[in-house]
């Protein structure tokens, strides 16, 4: 999964340079990014790249944990042992994502419990496809076909971004969202395959309903995108977000002939002479009213998760209580 | 629970490090907060060996790594960089003997 808002921090954030001192270590580490060296988490960082990489891991651990929430919604309903042990794996994925990114993020020095409160509290983002409901089986499918399609496109050049523990996390979660598409796109091609009527229309109606949800998954046009050559200069986004999302389209167009499917856009086609396939205007309105909490579940999804942490607090409170006994036990001993 | 940074007493943070299969060194992997040592080894097996990846776990808490400072990290490691003669590579040999 993936946070789509790969947003820099407000330039407001940013300090002017105070010392003699300050302005050697910049250059230095400036000179260090145009030779593509990794950054380390005790090495010298200006505080914008700090505050920017921050921001954007725990969005996207963020993404990673309230993601579980619509697939979740299945694990009990799944139609076969065969697709609840799948979805189980997926899911218990999802969470190791989101644990590998916190780890990430917490070497800059923010802590799980600030990141976790501003997730509970609404003032970190989350990616905004999560805010739309799963309403039948084939929604399982299609989040793995096109949601965790589109996360790998936006992740893979992540795995080589310019701090290193985010990199690293980065290419132990590509290597294992592959399982993911594969997975959803099996499950569909049994349904359109082997399915009946029902159950294909099933499938396209869930298509319907996630293709353009899933294309705003790569943020905002790039002539919109204010802030996203900092992130390029910086070796934190590499490919821009309208590259990656023609890319995406043009996958798609051709995995959606193998299903068997009708992607939901008449202007979608092949031209010739870009090499790419054209498509239709995106819905920004809506993107910007789901970002904005405004989806179909954001409150849903918000008040689920708040629940779950705040129903587990007397777990992690034993927890402590009972290390610390052992703890003095031991020293009795 | 402070209302305005959301600080509570959080799990303590441990490394984990996982060694692939016998035969082979551990490997650092990542981190991961959990209450004692015990918990540190369970956790670990499911957020970083779901697939297999290792065959042995170890965990310390990360307050108890003694580290090198990076800032001294051209000091410590440069002065090796001009001691070509410490490599087999620096002695040329004759070819009839330079498999030695």
């Amino acid at each position: 999964m993936y946070t789509q808002a790969m947003d820099v921090a407000p330039a407001e954030e940013r300090k002017p340079l105070r010392t003699a001192e300050d302005a050697q270590l910049e250059a230095r580490f400036e000179a260090r990014i145009d030779d593509g060296s990794f950054i380390e988490a005790k090495d010298w960082m200006p505080d914008h790249y700090r505050k920017t990489l921050v921001r954007q891991i725990s969005q996207h651990a963020h993404s990673e944990i309230v993601g579980m929430l619509p697939e979740g919604n299945w694990l009990t309903r799944a139609p076969t042992l065969k697709r609840k042990t799948i979805l189980l794996a997926k899911v218990q994925d999802e969470a190791g994502h989101g644990l590998y990114l916190y780890a990430a993020a917490e070497t800059l020095g923010t802590s799980r419990d600030q990141m976790l409160h501003a997730l509970h509290t609404g003032k970190a983002k989350y990616s905004s496809i999560f805010n739309y409901p799963t309403l039948s089986w084939a929604d399982i499918g299609v989040i793995g076909w096109l949601v965790d399609g589109a996360a790998i496109m936006n992740q893979v050049p992540l795995t080589r971004c310019s701090y290193a523990p985010y990199a690293r996390a980065m290419v132990r979660i590509c290597r294992e969202e592959s399982f993911h598409q594969r997975q959803g796109f099996d499950s569909l091609l049994v349904m359109m395959r082997d399915g009946t009527e029902a159950q294909k229309a099933m499938v396209q109606d869930a298509v319907n309903r996630w293709w353009w949800p899933s294309l705003m998954m790569f943020g905002p046009p790039d002539a919109e995108s204010p802030n996203s050559g900092q992130s390029a200069r910086w070796g934190i986004k590499r490919v821009s977000n309208d590259t990656l999302r023609q890319k995406f389209v043009d996958a798609c167009a051709e995995q959606a002939q193998v299903l068997g499917v009708a992607l939901p856009d008449p202007l979608l086609k092949w031209n010739d002479e870009r090499a790419h396939h054209d498509f239709g205007p995106i819905d920004w309105d809506e993107f910007r009213r789901v970002v904005g909490g405004h989806g179909p579940c954001n409150k849903e999804r918000l008040a689920t998760r708040v629940k779950a942490w705040d129903d587990g607090a007397w777990v992690r409170e034993a927890a402590l209580a009972h290390a610390a006994k052992q703890a003095l036990r031991e020293k009795a001993a | 629970m402070s209302a305005d940074t959301g600080t509570t007493a959080e799990w303590p943070l441990w490394e984990v490090f996982v060694r692939p299969k016998a035969g082979l060194d551990h490997k650092h992997c990542g981190s991961l907060h959990a209450a004692d040592a015990a918990m540190a080894i369970q956790l670990a097996r499911e957020v970083y060996t779901r697939r297999q990846e290792g065959s042995s776990l170890w965990v310390v808490r990360s307050a108890d790594i003694t580290a090198s400072d990076p800032g001294d990290k051209a000091m410590y490691f440069d002065p090796m960089e001009d001691k070509v003669y410490r490599h087999p590579s620096f002695y040329e040999l004759p070819g009839s003997v330079d498999h030695m």
